[in-house]
């Protein structure tokens, strides 16, 4: 017996034809799963009542453990428990082993620089890991919903790149699931709040989780939310809090040499007054020794106050940098959005209101906001509700562009525009007869090749020999609503096509893409003398290509004389353009197209000589 | 009253109606599609149409139009709860055979 839910006014579905989906936030620390029911969207819990599902995976000789089973086994066996997987994905090995952090996993390489745990299962990515978490928050929901899933909504992080939102989709496809969109995580935030129907503006995402906090700054616009800025610290979270209540504890009761069986029991006690004091002005802590000792103290909201004011503070000054990027001012947010369990002690919310200068909204369980703004998506991209409710539109978080000549990069698809977008524009062969084209695709918002970061690279072969400017080539980037890119490149006259898809290769870190952002802003100037400089030397490059070519075709219409003043121009022009001088190379291209002015109009000259010869006036 | 609710199906047809915020009330209701003839339709009205009746069961607003009412004389609207699975049920005295899922039936 299928059981019903209330449609929307006219959206019965016809029997069987139920359209289900749910929102899917997979998170660093937890991951939870979300649906519309009746109008109600809620979060799912599972059997035993229990929303959340830790995002751990534990691999055994021949099971795999997800959620708290796999967090229990954590510590004795860390090497096959892999926790917070979500920082592992679309990552190079490269990029890990140069991070700061260090793991307890065995990893092996893939061919394409990706990193792989070693498991008593073999070897898994982190893409297969990421698909264990979800396979039993996809099971929860079919089993709650009464039926299959016709899609799901998933959110990643604003500042994940390509390979990041591809990995995340990847993991979703490996369980026979379709994604209908990813979202991300704070635009999720501002949909549960039903920001995405009110008045446009700018709307601030204060998230702050167990480990990682994050800072974004949204602009509403006709329905459209834009990305401003995002900012943050991966390494600073509630569990920090936790670790310094621990510490105070630990010095209060003069604790000197702990083994690890009480440290995680002062740990858990940390946790528990941490929450307590959310609501309690004082609490009792309590820890019972291995001897039968037990040792109690009052710890006050006051005191905990003090210990974390210096991490809430970072966590401000983070936003204040961010606003900075953004280039607004706290006036101008209309709205502060709450995400991530950590938002609940009050000290967090006292520090995020007075610095917004208006009290956040939390009306919403901090835990469970993003999944519930996937879940509303969710419901609209499925066909639950009337055509009138608007659909969401998502921006690109960096440039996409090409390499051209001199390494310089041609943005396509500037950073913001809303997706999905296609974008084509128009390139040409460098030397006559080149039949053949090197496309890199960068993303990025510098005016250097090197500066950016590479996405990908593709080869389009069998262009017609013509000479050189005298070939079109198209190239079409699109990014389609998940933000993911397909570049296409085609020789016009022919139709001759080659193309790429954007697929996992490295990812870049949250600090990393702010940096980006932030060079682009402070190297500008220098970025703009040296795309002169490039596009100087190119041309240089081009001109005495061309006119070494002249020369041994057309090379005795000059005299000795004349010969020797090119070749003197020639060689100087050479050499300037191997310097840094942008001015001077022009300047000795300009000395030298005076220079062979006359010899082009004699070559021109004869060439119509030649072209003549022998022919009547009639049949011309 | 030809109609009724069990205490659940009130409790929570009330709470999704106060939830959503808007709307008059809840339509019971019939379309003729399914396996088995015709298809219960259970939605949130916004706007009623000319055919449609009015009841008032324990203060929460039921709406049917005039053709499925005859088909709804004597239904009992549960909610029940199976495994994680929790929803709306008819019972219907007039069905004389439902489809497996009971979602459609003939009268």
């Amino acid at each position: 017996m299928a059981l019903l839910q209330i449609a929307e006014p006219g959206q019965s579905a016809a029997p069987h034809q139920h359209k289900l989906a749910v929102g899917i936030d997979l998170g660093t620390t937890n991951s939870l799963v979300a649906a519309v029911r009746s109008g109600e969207t809620a979060t799912l819990p599972d059997e035993h009542g229990l929303h959340s599902l830790p995002s751990i995976v534990r691999y055994t000789q021949d099971t795999v453990e997800v959620g708290a089973l796999a967090a229990l086994s954590s510590a004795q066996d860390p090497k096959n428990t892999i926790v917070s997987v979500k920082r592992f994905m679309g990552r190079s090995l490269a990029d890990i082993k140069a991070g700061e952090q260090s793991f307890p996993y065995e990893f092996a390489e893939s061919e394409n620089g990706l990193p792989l745990f070693v498991t008593p299962q073999g070897q898994v990515n982190p893409v297969q890991v990421s698909a264990e978490i979800l396979r039993p928050l996809i099971a929860r929901a079919e089993k709650t919903l009464g039926g299959e899933l016709q899609g799901v909504v998933i959110t990643v992080p604003a500042y994940f790149d390509d390979a990041q939102r591809q990995g995340t989709k990847d993991a979703v496809a490996l369980l026979g699931v379709k994604v209908l969109r990813l979202l991300n995580e704070p635009t999720a935030a501002a949909i549960a709040y039903g920001l995405d129907s009110k008045q446009e503006g700018v709307i601030a995402i204060y998230d702050l989780g167990g480990g990682t906090f994050d800072i974004s700054v949204l602009r509403l616009n006709r329905g459209v939310f834009e990305v401003l800025a995002t900012g943050g610290d991966s390494a600073l979270g509630g569990d920090d809090f936790d670790h310094l209540l621990q510490e105070h504890m630990q010095q209060v009761w003069q604790l000197a040499d702990i083994d690890v069986q009480l440290s995680r029991q002062l740990l858990i006690e940390a946790r528990r007054v941490k929450e307590a004091l959310t609501d309690a002005s004082e609490t009792e802590a309590k820890v019972i020794l291995a001897d039968g000792t037990e040792l109690t103290q009052i710890v006050t909201k006051t005191e905990f106050d003090a210990m974390i004011a210096a991490l809430v503070k970072k966590t401000i000054a983070s936003c204040r940098r961010t606003l900075r990027d953004a280039g607004m001012t706290t006036d101008e947010v209309l709205e502060t959005v709450m995400v991530g369990g950590s938002t609940r002690v009050p000290l967090v919310r006292e520090q995020v209101e007075a610095f917004f200068g208006k009290p956040p909204l939390t009306s919403i369980d901090p835990d469970r906001v993003v999944a519930i703004g996937a879940a509303i998506q969710a419901d609209i991209l499925v066909g639950n509700k009337p055509d009138s409710d608007l659909l969401l539109l998502d921006v690109i978080p960096l440039s996409l562009g090409i390499e051209t000549m001199g390494g310089l990069v041609e943005k396509v698809v500037s950073r913001n525009t809303t997706i999905p977008v296609a974008r084509a524009q128009e390139f040409t062969t460098f030397k006559d007869g080149q039949t053949a084209m090197a496309f890199h695709v960068v993303q990025g918002e510098r005016e250097l090749v090197a500066d950016c970061r590479s996405l990908a690279r593709f080869t389009l072969k069998g262009i017609p020999p013509l000479a050189a400017g005298a070939a079109h080539i198209r190239v079409t980037f699109q990014v389609d609503a998940d933000g993911l890119l397909s570049v296409t490149a085609m020789e016009k006259s022919t139709g001759v096509q080659s193309s790429i898809q954007v697929k996992p290769s490295f990812g870049l870190s949250d600090t990393e893409i702010a940096t980006m952002l932030k060079d682009s802003m402070k190297y500008a100037k220098d970025d703009i003398s040296r795309r002169m400089l490039a596009e100087q030397q190119v041309e240089a490059a081009r001109v005495l290509e061309s006119l070494n070519a002249a020369l041994g075709k057309d090379g005795d219409l000059l005299t000795a004389q004349e010969r020797e003043q090119i070749d003197l121009l020639m060689a100087k022009l050479a050499q300037l353009a191997t310097g840094d001088d942008a001015d001077a190379i022009q300047k000795a291209i300009e000395r030298l197209d005076e220079q062979t002015q006359d010899f082009a109009a004699r070559r021109m000259d004869n060439s119509i000589r030649v072209a003549f010869k022998g022919q009547s006036i009639d049949n011309i | 009253m030809a109609i009724t609710m069990t205490p659940a199906a009130t409790e929570r047809v009330r709470s999704f109606l106060a939830n959503r915020g808007k709307g008059v009330g809840l339509r019971l209701g019939l379309r003729t599609s399914g396996c088995s003839g015709m298809a219960y339709v259970l939605e949130f009205v916004d706007a009623l149409n000319d055919d449609d009746e009015v009841f008032d069961i324990d203060g929460v607003k039921i709406i049917i139009d005039a053709k499925s009412f005859i088909y709804l004389q004597g239904i009992e609207l549960d909610f029940v709860k199976e495994g994680l699975n929790e929803g709306f049920q008819f019972n219907n005295p007039n069905a004389k055979g439902e489809c497996g899922c009971g979602e459609s039936f003939t009268v």
